[in-house]
Formats: C-alpha cells, structure tokens, sequence
C-alpha cells in the first residue's frame, strides 16, 4: 500500500482526492453514498460577503459528454454558513475548504477573513474565475492586475493555505499563475469551466437564461490537462488538477503532468460515489506500478 | 430518508402506450422505503449525448413483489435507451430522492389527484397509499386521445377515475379543468402532476375554490440531491432546489402567476 499523503503548503491531505466547489454541496447532501472522511478535502460551494439567489432558471444544459451551467454563485453568505453550516460539518475527518468569491477584493478579503476565524477550516479555494456573474468573479481573474488584485487583499486578512481557482477563459494561464503566486497564494487549482453556450434551434433562443455558461465535464479534460501542465512548470507552488476528471486513470495523468492533488467535479452527478473509487484506484496503480508513494508520479511525465 | 445507490435489476418492460413503457425494478435485498412523489435517478450507459442520469418519478411500489415501477415516456436519446432494457438487465438507481406528497391526515379528507399525459405516473403510488390509509381517493385523469390514457385498470384498483380527452374519445371532451366533477363535488385537498399549463389551471381552480393544492414539478436537474443548484424554482423562501425541496411543492409557496 503505498502512500497516498500529499502536502499543500501547511495542509496535509490523506490523499489526493477532492471534490469540487458546487458539485458537493457541503458534503452533506452525499453523506449516505460515500465515507466523507475518505477523501482528502471537500471543497465546498462558492461562499460570499453577502446571500445571492443566483441566475434564473434554466441554469443547466447538457451537452455532450458535459453539461453547461450558470448557477450564478446562489449562496446565503459567509455568517450563515458559519452560524448554521460549519457546526454542521466541521467534525468531519477531512480538510473542508471553503470556496470564497466576491464582487470587489474588499469583499473577497471581509469574507476571507470571517472565514479565517473558522478553527475546522484549514484553507480557502478563492474563485477568481466563476463565469456566471457579472459583477467580480472572472472578472478578476483574467488579467494579471486583476487576480493580483484581490489576492493582495485577501493575503492581507487570511492567515491559513491560500489555494487561488484559475479561469481558463485566457489567454496565458500561466501568466495568471505566477501573478497570484507573486502576491503568496500557496497553490493554485485549475481549471475552473470553460465560458460555453447552447442554443435551442426550434425556439431561436439560447438553453440558458443568461445566454452562456460554464463548460464542465470529460469534455473538457484534455483542455485542462494541458493547462496544468502548462502552469505547473511555469509556478513553485503546488497546482490542484481539475477539469473533467472521472476516472483514476484520468486523476493520474493530472498528477503526471504536475498536479500535487486533484478535484472532481462534475462527475459526482453521475456517480456519487467516484471520488472513492478515483482514490482507490490511484492506490491500485501505485501498487501494481510499484510506487511507494504518489509523490512517485507527481510531475514524473519523461 | 436515507438515500441508495443500487444497481437494481429490471425484471420486464411492458409497452404500455408507443410513447411510453413501464420499467419495473427488483433488488435481491428488500428495496428502501419510499413515499408517493418521490423520484429516481438512473444511469443511462453508453451515451455521449446522454451524459447525466434522468430523473424519473416513482410510479408504484409493489411491496410484495419488491418491485419499483417506473413510467419512461421515450422522449429523447436518453429515455429512449431505457425503453430498450430488457429483463434481466442491470440499471444504476440513485433514490429515494425528494420530498413527496402530503399523505392523509384523516380519514374523513376527499382527496383528488389531476393528472395529465406522463404527469399520471406518481398519483398511481400515491393513490395506492391513500387507499391504504382508508381514505379512497378521486382520480382526474387527461389526455391527447383514449389511447394516450395510461394504466387505466392500474387506476380503477384504488379509487374512482373520472376522464377528460382533448378529442373527446374517452370521457368528457377537454381539459381537466373543465370536467363536470369539479362542479358537482368538493375536495379537500388537490394532488396534481403533468403539464404546467395544466398544473397551473389546476393551481388556478384551487386557489378559486379554497382548497390545499399540491404539484410536482420536472425542472431540468443534473445531482438530484441539491448539491448543483441547477433546478431551481423560485418560492416565497427564495431559489430552492426542486430535487430537494420538491419536486412536490404546496402551491402557496410557488411564486407562480395563476
């Protein structure tokens, strides 16, 4: 059995396994189909200063082998998930990470550092890259300024690991990395959805109700892959893989090609249960390939 | 209620209309409970296009059989899949999912469940419990033509059922809405599934006469547990998850335009 323990800057991972902001809830809502403790983070759904309701509906549209969403960050504040979500989960015997998104880096460093206060809460994922509202989100995090920006503020006012969510919506991600590494981030995840569109052919107009979405699902893996492998030769710090991942062997090729820890998304909408079998089967390979640890793989593409 | 990831085997599929078939499901342990409105999720394999599972509501239990029914009208790649299982076949199950209809309080309640189209498939559960719980309910049951009526002799088991078709081939001719019964009887309370003109006409008729109402709505949903936020239906608390919050929802808490 080899070791499947990853580090990201102060925050150890049992293994490098987590599930992705909004499509986890808060962990809670799979607690009867898998051992939540049997991950190495939950990541859970983008939190902000202030309650959002969200875009209209419809939010969601399937395409193929994905789907398309513009969820629009719906959330009842940071004062309500510490009042009545984080006695709820904080228990749970695995990193619980709070995903943090703002209109304004004031906002994003208030609601950081409400969260900062949470003892069972060991880092943020801050989302510079949501493509579904208008105000903030991805606006930060397309140009190097921007990103840099809000992560100054909130390095300023939160104190634990710092994971900053890239939008692959640029042109040089890896110029975006080193920009939020420059202001400390201690890792960087990627990617966030891909900015998409669907259009219903018979009544002329487009499946989702603000137009566009994001792009999730294996039909975005290999853009992702490719974007990781880009950024973390480009960064020292740590890089989080995401991005259609729903298999081990997926997980595997984003550890290869440089990710320290990996997230899966989308694919918990198809089986609740894959981030256990994602983890399983990263150990079996390990195995079978005679590894000692899954340090023997991260970044090892010849 | 607890919540199940099976892989359930399919024991037949009967053609019951060209558009629809009825899946029925067993487990070899006895199945988990489930209550009237609440829904499935299941895997459709083997498709690009039909990447998420599709939801489906529970159309019977069949207790001593330790069957789960499932009405599928094959409406697209997805659904069309599954009216090509056959028995012996295995399918992945994600339920019981959502929250249901209200079941009788007493037994001196008059209940009348609307159904129209597919939207007939939960009210048969749904009666079947009603009946169980001695209060035997009314069915109100739309469609296109007779031959679209469906599982009619499943309905006539549990209560009364009284008939509307667009062409008037079966029944009254119309709407359910414009049926005499409406006219001539008083209900307690309304159960309705099926189209949401239809729902909301019926929304509409009950609001008008002062009665409990009670719909099942099919938003588009991709988790089926709340996690993704995509079914949302705006209420009088806000966004909610149709898939979690519903899909059965008093209509007092819809914002809807009736």
């Amino acid at each position: 059995m080899a070791s499947l323990s990853v580090k990201i800057k102060d925050l150890t991972l049992k293994n490098p396994v987590m599930t992705a902001s909004g499509t986890f809830g808060y962990g809670l809502e799979f607690a009867d189909l898998m051992p939540l403790d049997g991950i190495g983070g939950i990541i859970v759904k983008g939190t902000t200063l202030r309650a959002r309701e969200g875009n209209d509906y419809p939010r969601m549209a399937e395409t193929a082998s994905g789907m398309l969403n513009c969820v629009g960050l719906q959330n009842k504040g940071v004062d309500y998930f510490c009042t009545d979500i984080y006695p709820q989960i904080k228990d749970i015997d695995t990193n619980i990470i709070v995903n943090v998104s703002g209109s304004s880096p004031e906002d994003y460093a208030e609601c950081a550092a409400r969260i900062d206060s949470l003892e069972c809460i060991p880092a943020i994922e801050l989302n510079i890259s949501c493509p579904n509202v208008k105000d903030g989100g991805m606006a930060f995090g397309v140009s190097c300024s921007g990103a840099a920006s809000v992560v100054k503020a909130v390095r300023e006012r939160y104190h634990k690991t710092l994971i900053v969510k890239l939008s692959p919506n640029v042109t040089d991600i890896a110029e975006i990395a080193r920009a939020v590494e420059a202001e400390g981030a201690d890792s960087v995840s990627l990617i966030n959805t891909l900015m998409g569109m669907a259009i219903d052919i018979e009544r002329r107009r487009p499946l989702l109700s603000i137009g566009t979405g994001g792009l999730s699902g294996p039909a975005v893996k290999p853009v992702a892959l490719r974007m990781v492998w880009q950024v973390a030769r480009a960064v020292k710090i740590p890089v989080v893989g995401l991005g259609g991942i729903s298999t081990a062997k997926d997980a595997i090729e984003f550890l290869m090609a440089g990710a320290t820890a990996i997230e899966i998304g989308t694919a918990n909408f198809l089986d609740p249960t894959v981030s256990i079998k994602v983890r399983d089967g990263i150990n079996d390979w390990l195995d079978a390939h005679g590894c000692q640890s899954v340090y023997d793989i991260i970044g090892a593409i010849r | 209620m607890k919540k199940y990831l099976l892989d359930l085997k399919v024991t037949s599929v009967q053609q019951v209309h060209q558009r629809y078939v009825l899946i029925k499901l067993t487990d070899e342990k006895l199945l988990p409970p489930m209550l009237p409105g609440q829904f499935v999720e299941v895997r459709v394999e083997g498709s690009p296009s039909t990447f998420l599972r599709r939801p489906i509501s529970i159309n019977f239990v069949d207790v001593a059989a330790n069957e789960l029914w499932l009405l599928v009208a094959a409406v697209g790649e997805g659904t069309r899949r599954l009216a090509c299982l056959r028995a012996g076949d295995k399918v992945n199950v994600l339920f019981p999912l959502g929250h249901g209809f209200s079941l009788p309080q007493s037994v001196t309640e008059r209940l009348l469940l609307v159904g129209g189209g597919v939207g007939v498939a939960p009210l048969l559960y749904l009666g079947a419990e009603m009946q169980r719980l001695g209060v035997e309910p009314t069915f109100l049951l739309g469609a296109r033509t007779k031959a679209d009526l469906l599982m009619l002799d499943y309905f006539k088991r549990y209560g009364r059922v009284f008939i509307t078709t667009e062409d008037g081939s079966e029944g009254e001719k119309g709407f359910v809405t414009n049926h005499s019964l409406l006219k001539q009887e008083q209900f307690t309370r309304i159960a309705t599934c099926g189209p949401t003109p239809m729902m909301k006409a019926v929304a509409a008729y009950a609001r008008q006469v002062g009665c409990d109402c009670e719909v099942s709505l099919e938003n588009l949903m991709a988790c089926g547990l709340g996690a993704c936020l995509c079914c949302v239906e705006k209420t009088t608390e806000g966004n909610v998850c149709v898939c979690k919050d519903g899909p059965v929802f008093n209509i007092q808490k819809l914002l809807w335009q009736v």
